[in-house]
């Protein structure tokens, strides 16, 4: 039989302030409220909200036999919080029907993958807590930001204790291999990897509502078709898209949501079933054949690689200012600079940086984005080292760090020894 | 055509310009092209056009011989020319004072009774409409508009006007209405307009009242500069921001001022500099001195030929914040010598470049932000440095020569 496995990306940065230069080491806060609240609602009512409704819907009719699964960016998580609670409730309410999975990714929908391993392991564990603390579920199955993978981080991955990981279809990785199987990754054999079918995912995503496309316009049974006429050993396609595609990307007019909830009875007739990831990567056993990765690839682009965001000279520079810091601000306990370190990290940061490929900005050009960016980096930076000056090495750092931590302990352990030392000249007396 | 200045002795940009066009169109083998100036001095490049001094075309008709003529002005233009240009004469022009060839004494310039020489000029255009030979008569800039005109009136062949600049822009909207007039009625006149960014283009169709239709861009591009790897910037310890212009209203220095006392508040290590005169120069003067930072602002005064690139080249940010600007050709030159610009969106040329800053003129905290962002951020100046000399390296002008060459051919179709 086969199995389709679905799942939805979620995540939105915290917009920037226009930020001058003078305003470095004056104002520490960056961000424009008014603008993040108003993409994050627009999103919320949108798409989100509805796109909920229809996915319960379709788990409720369905009997449990639809399942999906969300790879939602804590950043996302702290604004919806704030701004749109009632889609919080509704993930809620989605999470008790058991037939959703939560998936692991960095807490800012970072690079930090590429850029610091450390920094990276540390926000896949602020994310897992985030989304258990709010759902109740700890994800166990890897989606990176933006699908980011390399054999490095497939290796780090499972040294991790990942079982599983979501990857892209890239072509020049994939070659003549489908995508339509479960693999393995050759630094980590152990290491499942569910590719994504870029094919099948874009059609709803960027092509749905596209009425020059040839196939314009889809229906779900044309759409189950395809994926009935697929060889019939391949035991699963995995979907993938931005959440907002229901809804934004192609509006309610579209009929997307129609769509969507026609999927599980076509589905049904074809035989096709609904998997999550964590479920494909148990049931489903791995075919004999490594995914071998040397250079990062993602979903972006036609290239499917990081050009996006490390592509240009703007974008280098940023990213090396700011992974620069990375250990002293893990050194450091202040709580509101580990949250705007977060927040600085949020991939999108860099994208509006390139020239050819700025999706979604707010700026009017690649540069003025960088500028802005940079000034309030230079005011973080200054933060930083407020705390922890560049004139002391990390080690020293760390070294003298390890002592102030551990004083008390110090202190307790000689107090016992200092303790024994008394009962014992006094049992020798 | 006719122009008004042609290099090497020019004033504005126009001259600039006008000599890219025509050498842009010239590279078309079935071009041909004569360019009427009021002066020409002798030195001007006649390689790929014929260029015609309006001094030496006769209005009055006065009995002269052979030799004289060729003593007079034998240096710019042959005397059998001159003979055959006198048989053009039509009307009575001895209102007009002449000299003994019956000739204007044009000064080429702007001088004060620039009208009446708008008007001479005119007259010149008649006896040239009579006597050459040509399909399409095309007008640089007011000051040649009624020429134009006249021309067309009375050789019946279509005119194409070429918009470099509007009273509008060069006033901050008080226009002089002898100005307007006069660019009303070429404009009126003219069978199509050529403006040189969507910004004149907007202006001629909103302000002049005329059918978009009628009205197209054609973007200015710039002579690629044979030098540009000799100018070099010699290392220093200060940053250079230049605004390089005539310090005129138009040009917005007062921003520049403004902006440069804000970065100054924060940062050191960065020096600005105003090349160029005009009569905004003393009162910029003063205002340096009242923000405090005459120390960091230098003015070098009027620069020119190698000297303006030599300046562009030792800077680390040209500027130029011009409130009103039809094309701007200066920031297009400064990227050449790989100089990072930051340019008003009130600037024509803000229309065709990315690898440019832009900002409002009136937002000096951008401004300022932009020039410390280049200053400060080593990717910023090597990004803009050298995507932005290959972006203006592909900036011909011979597609700019291709598109008015389009619109010839589509006004003479419609004549026919």
């Amino acid at each position: 039989m086969k199995n389709i496995c679905l799942y939805f990306t979620l995540h939105a940065p915290y917009r920037l302030k226009r930020y001058r230069f003078f305003e470095i080491g004056q104002d520490h806060y960056y961000y424009d409220d008014f603008q993040t609240e108003d993409k994050i609602t627009h999103v919320a009512q949108q798409s989100y909200l509805p796109a909920n409704r229809t996915i319960l819907d379709m788990i409720r009719s369905s009997n449990g036999k639809f399942k999906c699964a969300y790879a939602v960016s804590g950043i996302i998580l702290e604004q919806l919080e704030q701004y749109a609670p009632e889609v919080i409730d509704s993930f809620k309410e989605l999470a008790q029907t058991g037939c959703i999975e939560f998936l692991a990714e960095p807490y800012a929908h970072s690079l930090a993958s590429i850029f610091n391993a450390n920094e990276w392991e540390n926000q896949l564990k602020l994310h897992a807590d985030k989304v258990e603390s709010l759902f109740g579920i700890r994800p166990t199955t890897l989606c990176n930001s933006d699908l980011i993978y390399s054999d490095d981080i497939g290796d780090k991955a499972y040294k991790m204790g990942f079982k599983a990981m979501l990857v892209e279809g890239a072509k020049h990785i994939m070659g003549w291999k489908s995508s339509n199987y479960i693999y393995r990754s050759a630094p980590a054999p152990k290491l499942k990897l569910l590719v994504r079918n870029t094919k099948l995912s874009d059609d709803i995503a960027f092509r749905f509502s596209d009425y020059t496309w040839q196939d314009f316009p889809l229906d779900a049974g044309k759409y189950m078709s395809w994926i009935h006429s697929t060889p019939e050993e391949e035991p699963i396609v995995n979907i993938g898209f931005g959440y907002d595609a229901l809804g934004i990307n192609n509006n309610a007019q579209s009929g997307i949501f129609d769509f969507i909830k026609a999927l599980p009875y076509f589905a049904m007739e074809n035989g096709i079933g609904f998997m999550l990831p964590t479920e494909a990567a148990k049931k489903i056993a791995a075919v004999d054949d490594f995914i071998s990765c040397p250079y990062p690839m993602s979903w972006s682009g036609e290239a499917k690689d990081l050009s996006a965001w490390c592509g240009n000279d703007l974008q280098h520079e940023a990213l090396n200012k700011l992974y620069s810091v990375a250990e002293r601000v893990r050194l450091c306990s202040d709580k509101s600079l580990k949250h705007d370190w977060e927040i600085l990290q949020a991939s999108d940061n860099f994208r509006y940086m390139s020239h050819s490929d700025a999706w979604g900005t707010n700026y009017e050009s690649a540069y003025e984005a960088f500028m802005n960016y940079m000034n309030v980096l230079a005011d973080f930076l200054q933060r930083v080292e407020e705390q922890y000056p560049t004139t002391i090495e990390n080690e020293e750092l760390n070294a003298l760090l390890k002592t102030i931590n551990n004083q008390e302990k110090e202190i307790e352990k000689l107090e016992k020894e200092l303790k024994a030392a008394h009962s014992r000249k006094s049992t020798a007396k | 055509m006719f122009g008004w200045e042609f290099p090497p002795h020019i004033l504005g940009g126009l001259g600039t310009a006008s000599y890219g066009l025509t050498r842009g169109m010239a590279q078309q083998p079935d071009m041909e092209i004569t360019f009427v100036i009021p002066k020409p001095w002798g030195d001007e490049d006649q390689s790929f056009l014929k260029i015609i001094g309006a001094c030496n075309v006769p209005i009055v008709w006065k009995e002269n011989d052979w030799n004289y003529v060729n003593q007079r002005i034998g240096s710019q233009m042959n005397p059998d020319e001159y003979f055959w240009l006198r048989n053009g004469i039509k009307y009575d022009f001895r209102r007009i004072g002449t000299n003994d060839l019956g000739c204007v004494e044009f000064s080429g310039r702007y001088p004060d009774n620039l009208v009446e020489e708008i008007g001479n000029y005119e007259a010149v255009a008649s006896v040239l409409a009579h006597q050459l030979d040509f399909d399409i008569i095309h007008s640089h800039d007011w000051l040649t508009y009624p020429a134009g005109v006249f021309a067309k009136q009375i050789s019946g062949k279509p005119l194409v006007i070429h918009v470099h600049a509007t009273d509008f822009d060069r006033s901050r909207g008080n226009v002089n209405p002898t100005v307007y007039s006069i660019e009303r009625r070429g404009m009126d006149m003219a069978d199509h307009i050529i403006c040189v960014s969507n910004l004149t283009r907007n202006t001629v169709i909103e302000k002049y009242g005329q059918h978009p239709d009628k009205v197209s861009t054609v973007h200015n591009a710039v002579e690629p500069l044979p030098d540009a790897d000799s100018y070099k910037k010699t290392p220093r310890k200060d940053k250079i921001v230049t605004f390089l212009g005539r310090i005129t209203m138009q040009k917005g220095p007062e921003y520049f001022v403004e902006a440069a006392a804000r970065v100054l508040q924060k940062t050191n290590g960065v020096r600005f500099v105003m090349a160029g005169s005009g009569d905004m120069m003393n009162a910029m003067i003063d205002l340096v001195a009242k923000r405090g930072i005459a120390d960091k602002f230098h003015f070098t005064g009027f620069l020119r030929g190698r000297q303006v690139h030599e300046m562009l080249a030792e800077s680390d940010v040209y500027i130029m914040p011009s409130v009103s600007e039809p094309f701007g050709i200066s920031p297009l030159e400064a990227m050449q010598v790989g100089t990072p610009s930051i340019i008003s969106h009130q600037s024509g040329c803000a229309e065709i470049l990315t690898h440019a800053i832009k900002t409002d003129y009136w937002d000096i905290d951008a401004m300022a932000d932009a020039i410390y962002a280049i200053v400060k951020y080593p990717a910023m100046y090597k990004s803009l440095h050298e995507l932005g000399r290959k972006e203006v390296n592909n900036i011909k002008w011979y597609d700019a020569g291709l598109k008015v060459r389009a619109i010839y051919d589509k006004v003479i179709k419609e004549r026919q």
